[in-house]
């Protein structure tokens, strides 16, 4: 044969798929579906209370100079719930939290904030997921650091976990 | 004992579908599911949506899909072209919120230009293994 290199082609074919497998072991995947919003101004929006006794939630009231989160959640939503003691201990440490409940009732909403605290000021119903999807939010929950001046500066997908607590705390800080 | 078996898998088919509907509850936008007036409009609206991934289910397209994300992506779709917005407006208003990922047709730039180029370079590279064989035997 006039060219031997051509014997360790099929071989160097198969170390590539098997490195590429091996890669898709390795290094994990990301399924999240990350918001393209991040830098950029708050979309407009008003929505109105989610709940009795509570305010609804324009993006105004989020560029008021201060920053502060914007948690979206549901009262159908399980991770919700096991972030409620995260998002309060958030509050106790001086962040200051708005809501947007995705597709809820105002009596489930109540029974929620019953059950695990409230720790927002604000909180507007987007029932049609109309908000959502101009903040390029993917589901719940989902918590946006937002700039004095409306600016999005962070997308937290998922649930918060107590490790996730003092980075939030530091955008937030970051921020000022 | 044949008989609670049958009342357990009845019961299964009742408590199933409560667990799995954790979607919350909500109206569903009117558009998401009303074709436009006007069958050219209906048309290009149409388009657009098959062309546009479902956020929540991802495999699918949002014309195809019966998520609440989905439905909320249609009604948005059929008012912007309502609204006289081209289709390419549209699909660049969804990428700015979620990305190129949101679309089925990627651009032709970074690594979307290496899958548009890719049936050609490997039909140079076959031709180019199979040279060989359209050489004169002499």
């Amino acid at each position: 044969m006039n060219r031997p290199w051509l014997l360790w082609l099929p071989l160097a074919v198969v170390a590539f798929i098997g490195g590429l497998a091996i890669y898709g072991l390795v290094v994990p995947k990301d399924d999240m579906v990350h918001s393209a919003m991040v830098g950029r101004k708050l979309p407009e929006f008003a929505l109105p209370p989610a709940t009795v006794g509570i305010e609804g939630l324009s993006n105004r009231d989020l560029a008021d100079g201060k920053p502060r989160l914007l948690n979206i959640f549901a009262s159908w939503c399980i991770p919700c719930k096991a972030e409620a003691p995260y998002l309060d201990a958030l509050k106790k440490s001086g962040a200051e939290i708005d809501a947007i409940a995705i597709r809820d009732k105002p009596e489930d909403v109540a029974a929620f904030l019953a059950e695990f605290g409230n720790p927002f000021r604000r909180i507007g119903s987007d029932s049609e997921m109309a908000v959502q999807l101009k903040l390029g939010s993917s589901g719940v929950p989902e918590t946006y650091v937002v700039g004095g001046d409306g600016t999005i500066l962070y997308q937290h997908i998922g649930d918060i976990r107590a490790e996730h607590v003092p980075m939030l705390l530091e955008k937030l800080r970051e921020a000022q | 004992m044949r008989f609670s078996f049958f009342v357990a898998c009845a019961l299964l088919l009742v408590a199933v579908p409560q667990m799995s509907f954790g979607q919350g509850s909500g109206p569903t936008p009117e558009l998401a599911n009303r074709q436009l007036g006007d069958p050219a409009q209906e048309k290009a609206a149409t388009q657009v949506m098959h062309a546009l991934r479902c956020i929540q289910c991802q495999g699918q397209s949002i014309a195809d899909s019966d998520a609440p994300m989905a439905a909320t992506m249609r009604a948005e779709v059929r008012q912007q072209i309502a609204d006289g917005k081209k289709p390419d407006a549209i699909r660049q208003w969804m990428i700015e919120r979620y990305g190129e990922w949101v679309s089925f047709e990627p651009d032709m730039k970074g690594s979307g230009l290496l899958l548009w180029a890719a049936p050609l370079l490997l039909l140079f590279l076959g031709l180019f293994m199979a040279r060989g064989l359209f050489r004169r035997k002499s």
